[in-house]
């Protein structure tokens, strides 16, 4: 392997800015500076070393921060087109043809592009997905490329210092001590360096004073961190990782919980709750007359013993009653059910008077469960009505005039009676839907007919059921990354090099990876404390040089 | 006095703080020699602290007040959070105060403070219940997170426009004279919403339409400015309302699109007023104030309040906003356009942190930076709130 | 040079890997929907349902012998069409060791039974009233028929109407040896 060899005699790998050993500036561009480029320590990025195969192309195309940056800032850009319009997932839309009707109707030609153009379902394409996917490879690869040297260079640090590197620094003080004796000197640093928590060695003449030196390594906790939340987010694809299904449930029904085998799920009761308040401004404006303030499935979990198979419902355990709120899913074996939608008032159940339609006299009443209708319902000995057949969705009559339903859900029950009184003891059919009578034919007008009396409704309610295995993998992806983040914003890295010279006069150098104004606070203790010169900030007399230079394009 | 009224007084009292401390502020800059930030403050600086602190403890209050009232913490609604924003852009100067001594920042920090709240004093202020999706103790600890967290990247910004002022040559012609020029026209397009809203509110105008939305309903709307733009297929309710100019197609909210223009165009009258009456750019004449900016302290304050506030704004804004969507819909992530937006800002932050660590992005190039960030932050309380409609909608 | 080489194959591996992992992801995220449904060759679930007339039928016990498993409900048409044919297919291959069950998806047993009766009809048929076999068997489109061997493998799943001429090779595909 290439090396380039200090004056010092210390071998630095190609591509060094400043010697590991001494400090010396190594590259002409290092030698030029005023004040030294710290970053890595001035340690050689791996990728920048080679540049030979394919394999150190890809690589090294990752491992640029620029390529990084511009993976961001496309990402960025691309997921802003997702919010123009409304994603699919949020269009209430069955199939492709109504989900292009939809963003056509709503948003016209620049709708139809939107979802010709795959933007309406963004966030799912391959090329979105491969986009976050060469975002990860960047992280990993650029981590190991600049972590790993910057951690060889940080733990071989050397106490003494070449002058052109402490020159080179943007804090710097050279000159006599302003009062007692130099034999003293070093001695006062390090003991008010130790107070300051600094890590003090000295080599001879030179001393060095170090602090918060991992927060160094935060960028790359952090980065460690936000792979392991990616990683988790990718094993969602693997099967049994994942579970997310929905179900329909009326009050009063069991099902089977889809996506959740073995478990049933019996809804006792959908409360629907308002607040009571005067209507604000802001609902006036919009029209809206009440404020939701709880949506509740009161319901019953229960538990097929093991050996049970699907279909049996005879060996059902309770697990738990529960009442699923918004915010307040229930919680079991690794699922969790979610309020998520509701109808209300859905048809449960008619009830019909026998009515002689000349007198108008009652028979009595019929109430037929519109789930579970009878064959009869017996009034009294010699009067009953006999539910000849029910159509819980009627739409009409095929070509056949045989009635059709369109659901198995009574949104428009349909009923063919035949009612059965003391005048009547051959019985009279009669066809009867909502605001519709067809009565028997042949025998000419019927004598009796089902009047309308009411309803019973029932509510139904929508449940997410969803099982999620990488949450846990996500919690400690979170948690490194954040920790990271935490390390590496709020301590920083502070060193101060000082050296005795032959001459009696003291060179004092100090570097900070961020937050100059806390070293120098630090430093004007010191100097104050061991009577040190007055140190300069190298970079503050460029400021209105570079007001005078600096022009953006 | 009851509790509701106390809230709305000790508003008002903040309000009137930041103003004083503003113009205290000024004063502490014309009045004295240049000198660095280390050196203490003048009286009148100081006295603006104090000034600010007291608002700041009255704007505490106001939120305190209002919480214990309605019972949840306010940030439920656009005048709750916009306010809690204004609170909390004020704390994150107090606290940059407090670590580095410089009063300056609030000669820019205080006046966003002021417009923001003015801003939220245009929306409804009633306190609103809450919808079952909202009540969780988590809209408590997110929200003031996140806020929390973009009050703090906000100040980068501040620290941005002051390094601007002072960085970029007001009589030299060019991209970045035009484009710092175009950040204060905007502020001053904020100032022509206040005025324009609360003027016609003043004067009690109201028009009530009905119109056709996209689903075919017919629903009314009460325009509280005369409307340049109708609703799909509008008819005046009111009697003698007048007959928008232009009618819009129904997935145009043609209500908001009025405010738009007439903030636009109150604000570019106020405009060219102010460049009438002056016969100078804006920035012309805040260059002055900005003269004793030191540019290297500046542009670390800048740096170091996105260190800060990152942090904060990830745990806030993505994990915290994680927790709950999964608590509340079963999946921490759901790219509802509230949620894109955080993570575009976080995404910029980002980039911006390492375009400065790897790529040296330093001074001028930071402070733009840190301004397009803060533009994102507005255009996800405005825009994404208002126009873009989804599970965080307040409108 | 050797170090170079090694570095190169590092970096290779790693890359790969990344680049797979990434692609597998993708891959995946696309062909999800299909992994989750029953495929032909799976093991067909065990079930148990409770007939119209009382009898209860197990799946497992009709091992050796061919399932003809058909999802209907009575608001479908093309079931309604195809019922006729299966029922008499049925009288011709019950002899043979093939097993007609008909599963209705959660109505009431009055519209089942008038329904079948009008159509004049008489095969087994069952209710799932906890829609937990059609669950389990993961049915969207009616109707469905699921073509189960008489080793208990999916031998087919069929989504959509039947003609009799269907029926007759699916119920020969299903017959035991």
């Amino acid at each position: 392997m290439e090396k380039i060899v200090c004056t010092c005699g210390h071998e630095n790998a190609v591509g060094t800015k400043i010697c590991g050993n001494c400090g010396r500036p190594l590259t002409e561009e290092a030698k030029s500076q005023k004040v030294l480029d710290m970053k890595y320590d001035g340690s050689a990025i791996r990728s920048k070393t080679y540049n030979k195969s394919i394999v150190d192309k890809i690589w090294n195309f990752f491992s640029s921060v620029k390529v990084g940056v511009s993976l961001i800032i496309i990402t960025l850009v691309v997921s802003s087109f997702g919010t123009i319009f409304p994603q699919e997932f949020y269009v209430t839309a069955g199939t492709d043809a109504e989900r292009a009707l939809y963003y056509q109707t709503n948003y016209g030609s620049i709708g139809t592009l939107y979802y010709n153009l795959g933007l309406a379902d963004l966030y799912s394409t391959w090329w979105f997905q491969a986009l976050v996917g060469m975002l990860g490879i960047s992280i990993i690869v650029a981590s190991i490329d600049r972590g790993l040297p910057l951690h060889k260079s940080l733990k071989n640090q050397r106490v003494k210092r070449h002058e052109s590197f402490m020159r080179r620094q943007r804090i710097i003080a050279e000159g006599a001590i302003t009062k007692e004796d130099t034999s003293k000197t070093l001695d006062k640093v390090e003991e008010k360096l130790k107070k300051l928590n600094y890590k003090v060695r000295r080599d001879g003449t030179a001393l060095l004073a170090e602090k918060g030196r991992f927060a160094r390594y935060g960028p790359y906790i952090n980065h460690l961190g936000l792979i392991t939340f990616l990683v988790g987010v990718m094993l969602h694809q693997l099967p049994g990782m994942y579970v997310d299904d929905s179900m329909w449930i009326r009050e009063g029904e069991t099902r089977a919980i889809p996506g959740m085998n073995g478990y049933f799920l019996e809804n006792k009761q959908f409360i629907f709750e308002t607040h009571d308040n005067d209507p604000t401004t802001a609902q006036i404006q919009q029209g809206v007359n009440a404020v939701a303030k709880n949506y509740q499935t009161d319901v019953v979990l229960y538990k097929q013993s093991e050996d049970a198979l699907p279909g049996q419902t005879d060996q059902l355990e309770i697990v738990k009653e529960y009442s699923i709120r918004v915010n307040h899913p229930l919680e079991h074996d690794g699922f969790a059910l979610y309020q998520m939608d509701f109808r209300l008032n859905e048809l449960k159940a008619m009830t019909f008077s026998l009515t002689n339609k000349e007198t108008g006299a009652s028979l009595g009443d019929v109430t037929i469960d519109l789930r579970n209708p009878k064959k009869e319902y017996v009034i009294d000995e010699q009067t009953k009505v006999i539910l000849v057949n029910y159509f819980p969705d009627f739409t009409g009559f095929n070509d056949k005039g045989e009635p059709q339903t369109a659901t198995p859900n009574p949104n428009n029950p349909a009923f063919i009676f035949n009612m059965i009184t003391p005048d009547t003891p051959e019985g009279e059919i009669s066809f009867v839907a909502i605001q519709q009578t067809v009565e028997g034919s042949g025998t000419g007008e019927n004598l009796y007919k089902m009047s309308f009396k009411g309803v019973d409704t029932i509510n139904m309610s929508g449940l997410t059921i969803r099982m999620d295995k990488t949450i846990p993998l996500l919690v400690v992806g979170a948690f490194i990354f954040l920790l990271g983040l935490t390390i590496g914003s709020y301590w920083n890295h502070r060193r101060v090099w000082v050296e005795l010279l032959s001459d009696g006069n003291i060179r004092l150098a100090a570097h900070t990876n961020k937050n100059w104004f806390g070293i120098k606070k630090e430093i004007n203790v010191l100097t104050e404390y061991a009577h040190l010169p007055q140190y300069i900030d190298q970079l503050d007399d460029e400021d209105d040089e570079k007001i005078k230079k600096e022009t953006i394009e | 006095m009851s509790l509701i009224d106390l809230s709305g007084n000790l508003l008002e009292a903040a309000f009137i703080a930041y103003l004083i401390a503003t113009l205290l502020i000024g004063g502490s800059i014309k009045s004295s020699k240049p000198d660095g930030a280390e050196k203490r403050a003048n009286k009148w600086g100081y006295l603006a602290i104090i000034v600010t602190i007291i608002g700041f403890l009255a704007h505490l209050g106001y939120f305190i007040t209002r919480w214990i009232y309605s019972g949840h913490a306010p940030v439920s609604n656009m005048f709750e959070f916009s306010t809690a924003f204004g609170m909390f852009l004020v704390g994150a100067f107090i606290l940059m105060y407090f670590m580095y001594r410089v009063t300056a920042l609030g000669l820019v920090a205080l006046p966003i403070a002021l417009l923001i709240i003015g801003w939220a004093a245009m929306f409804p202020r009633e306190v609103t219940p809450l919808v079952p999706s909202l009540q969780s103790h988590w809209l408590t600890i997110h929200v003031i997170t996140a806020a929390l967290g973009q009050s703090i990247l906000a100040i980068s910004a501040v620290a941005g426009l002051l390094y601007l002022l002072k960085a970029v040559d007001p009589k030299k012609k060019g991209k970045e004279r035009f484009w710092l020029e175009a950040v204060l026209y905007f502020l001053v397009v904020i100032v022509g919403f206040i005025a324009v809203t609360s003027g016609f509110k003043a004067a009690g105008y109201e028009a009530e339409y009905s119109y056709i939305n996209k689903d075919d309903q017919e629903l009314t709307i009460i325009y509280n400015l005369p409307p340049f733009f109708g609703m799909n297929e509008s008819q005046a309710i009111t009697e003698g309302a007048m007959v928008p100019l232009i009618e819009m197609p129904a997935f145009i909210h043609a209500a908001k699109l009025t405010t738009v223009v007439w903030s636009l165009l109150v604000g570019t009258v106020l405009y060219l007023l102010i460049r009438l009456i002056t016969r100078k750019r804006i920035i012309e004449m805040l260059n002055p104030l900005a003269t004793k900016v030191n540019l290297q302290l500046f542009d670390e304050i800048g740096y170091r309040s996105v260190l800060i506030g990152f942090p904060v704004f990830s745990l806030g804004a993505l994990v915290f906003a994680m927790i709950w969507a999964e608590q509340a819909w079963g999946r921490f992530w759901g790219w509802d356009p509230k949620e894109v937006w955080a993570l575009i800002t976080w995404l910029f932050y980002a980039a911006f942190l390492h375009l400065r660590l790897s790529r040296g992005w330093e001074g001028r190039k930071s402070a733009w930076l840190a301004l397009i960030g803060f533009g994102i932050i507005i255009f996800n309380l405005v825009v994404v709130n208002l126009v873009i409609a989804g599970l965080h909608s307040y409108a | 040079m050797d170090k170079k080489k090694k570095r190169s194959i590092t970096r290779g591996i790693i890359l790969a890997v990344l680049v797979l992992a990434i692609g597998y992801t993708i891959y995946s995220s696309f062909t999800k929907e299909k992994v989750e449904v029953i495929q032909r060759g799976d093991q067909a679930p065990n079930f148990e349902l409770v007939g119209l007339n009382g009898e209860t039928y197990r799946l497992s016990d009709f091992n050796g012998e061919g399932v003809f498993l058909n999802f209907w409900g009575t608001w479908c048409e093309p079931c309604k069409r195809e019922m006729p044919a299966m029922d008499r297919q049925y009288e011709v291959f019950k002899d043979q060791g093939v097993n007609l069950l008909t599963i209705n998806i959660a109505q009431s047993e009055f519209e089942v039974e008038k329904f079948l009766n009008n159509l004049g009809v008489d095969f087994p048929t069952a209710i799932d009233k906890t829609k937990s076999v059609m669950t389990a068997y993961n049915i969207q489109p009616l109707p469905t028929t699921i073509l189960i061997s008489p080793d208990g493998k999916v031998e087919n799943i069929i989504t959509g109407e039947m003609s009799e001429s269907d029926i007759i090779s699916y119920m020969e595909s299903i017959k035991p040896e």
